[in-house]
């Protein structure tokens, strides 16, 4: 597998570049459609949200933080990276199930995010991405006045 | 121009039925198993373990690995989508008499197990010298 250099309009040379869409039932939990995920799209994504942040998370084992790269690009969250085999000489392989090679996926975020906030963090092989809502797009506390009658 | 460009390049673990006394699912990893002159090397992909979690075990001829995985998120977590579950490891082999089980060991980073199961001293390739006269 060769690894590329990768940006988003590679949809326009007819690569797959899959763009997700989130989408939440009325009553904000995951429909059964999107516990299914898409089939073949590395890595797999959990992403939830608090009243604060949205959060991301993808399982990267294998990878340092040389070989990934988070891209917010107004507000599509891209992450990719690459992944080389095992070196050795001479060897041979019985099982070979990983996989190795380069791999890019990009999702549309619901809400607006502060992009300039944006943190990530890779532990023991999992990607965690914190992108807090921009003010505008966060829950606002409306007071309720009692009115004069 | 057209470079195949794998966006499935590498593969989630699969779902086990493995026995398991806590409710969390079980996955197995996906591992490559490669051999070189002096020993075997598997490699597992277990994410989010921590060293001190991961079990090895090795009896007749039988490799198991077990990684226990701590929740990452709680109960009642909003998920906009979820596509994998977060889960424990289990995985067995079967690996012939070759090697040696005194000499086996293991190293865990970036959320790979990397295990070195080193051939019995019979099993490695042995140069034979010709002597000529």
């Amino acid at each position: 597998m060769l690894a590329t250099r990768f940006n988003r309009w590679n949809s326009v040379h007819g690569f797959r570049n899959e763009v997700d869409r989130l989408f939440t039932d009325v009553f904000g939990q995951a429909p059964a459609a999107a516990l299914a995920g898409r089939v073949g799209a590395y890595p797999a994504l959990n992403i939830w949200e608090d009243a604060e942040s949205i959060h991301l998370e993808a399982e990267l084992p294998g990878l340092t933080l040389n070989d990934i790269e988070v891209v917010v690009d107004d507000n599509d969250l891209t992450i990719k990276g690459s992944r080389q085999a095992p070196k050795g000489e001479g060897v041979g392989y019985h099982r070979r199930e990983r996989g190795v090679g380069s791999f890019s996926r990009t999702v549309r975020l619901p809400v607006a995010i502060d992009a300039d906030k944006v943190s990530a963090t890779l532990n023991s092989g999992v990607l965690l991405v914190t992108l807090p809502k921009a003010p505008e797009a966060r829950p606002r506390k409306i007071e309720v006045k009692a009115s004069k009658s | 121009m057209s470079t195949e460009m794998a966006t499935n390049c590498c593969t989630q673990p699969t779902e086990v039925n493995a026995e398991r006394t806590r409710s969390t699912a079980t996955y197995s990893p996906a591992v490559d198993i490669v051999e070189s002159a002096n020993e075997l090397t598997v490699y597992a992909d277990m994410p989010g373990v921590r060293p001190e979690d991961v079990e090895i075990q090795f009896e007749n001829g039988t490799l198991t690995i077990r990684g226990n995985v701590a929740d990452r998120q709680d109960e009642g977590t909003r998920f906009l989508r979820r596509e994998y579950g977060v889960g424990d490891y289990y995985r067995t082999f079967q690996v012939s008499e070759v090697v040696d089980a005194g000499g086996i060991s293991a190293d865990y980073a970036d959320g790979v197990l990397t295990l070195h199961l080193p051939k019995v001293a019979q099993a490695r390739p042995r140069r034979i010298e010709v002597k000529g006269k």
